[in-house]
């Protein structure tokens, strides 16, 4: 088993908040991150693929695939966007743009795709907010 | 639904590689440089992986700003401008950056605001790393 990483930024404005609490109390458990006018970052996507080197490429996939299906579902909707606002998955308070989320809605877009594909598997998504935080997740429950 | 979250902080403190158990050329042959006898220093790189469920009300696996509180108090303030072989934890053992990985996972596991500790990476350079993922 080989595991095959591809890294591509996007820049992002975000804020948090949670609609059910007061002012208040989104205030002290998110700080400056729930300044309601946003902030932003630059993001760096880390998706690892699994699998099988093809027998006769010697690709577990296609690296310029993996570009084309991050750009395609991820980085397009994501990049130079606020998510707040403009992400379907955490537009109107439906979840708050935290890079753990963040990483978790990335994986479910790009689980289907990946997997359907028939060769690799997705194996891990790590999204990086700054260069000393970032969060992933595995696909699990 | 399981995430894991994970914080780079640096730490700076000055070390010794040298064991009692050794002769001083068998310390010189296991060690180099790193047995010079007055010690140097390097800026380390401690990353601190914490495994959780993501809590649905925050969005979080731990809130950043207590954990970056557990790591001051627990690893930063006790090694950060610090001699590493002045520290009880290595009077008994060198302070290679193996061991020192393993005591920051000892010293945090307890000590989180929620989740698990699953790793700590210890940067030693920019050139070489340990893991521990406590087994």
């Amino acid at each position: 088993m080989i595991f095959l990483t591809r890294r591509a930024t996007f820049s992002a404005s975000h804020y948090y908040w949670n609609e059910a609490w007061t002012a208040e109390e989104n205030e002290r458990v998110f700080g400056r991150c729930a300044n309601r006018n946003g902030h932003g970052h630059n993001y760096t996507l880390e998706v690892t693929v699994a699998g099988e080197p093809d027998a006769v490429t010697g690709f577990v996939v296609d690296l310029k695939w993996l570009k084309d299906v991050m750009e395609r579902e991820v980085l397009a909707d994501f990049d130079h966007r606020h998510l707040n606002l403009e992400v379907q998955e955490f537009a109107e308070g439906r979840l708050n743009p935290t890079s753990e989320n963040i990483a978790i809605v990335a994986w479910n877009r790009l689980e289907p795709v990946v997997d359907g594909a028939g060769g690799a598997r997705l194996s891990c998504v790590r999204v990086y907010e700054t260069p000393e935080i970032f969060a992933e997740y595995r696909g699990e429950s | 639904m399981k995430a894991y979250f994970g914080r780079r902080v640096m730490l700076s403190a000055s070390h010794r590689l040298h064991s009692e158990a050794l002769s001083a050329e068998e310390n010189r042959a296991a060690y180099g440089k790193c047995n010079n006898p007055y010690g140097h220093g390097h800026n380390y790189v401690v990353e601190v992986l914490v495994g959780g469920a993501v809590d649905p009300e925050t969005g979080m696996v731990v809130n950043l700003a207590v954990l970056d509180e557990a790591i001051r108090k627990r690893v930063l303030e006790r090694f950060d401008h610090m001699n590493l072989n002045v520290d009880p934890l290595f009077l008994k053992q060198a302070p290679t950056t193996e061991n020192l990985c393993r005591e920051v996972f000892g010293l945090l596991k307890d000590g989180l605001p929620a989740g698990e500790l699953e790793c700590v990476r210890m940067e030693e350079t920019e050139n070489n790393f340990f893991e521990y993922y406590g087994n």
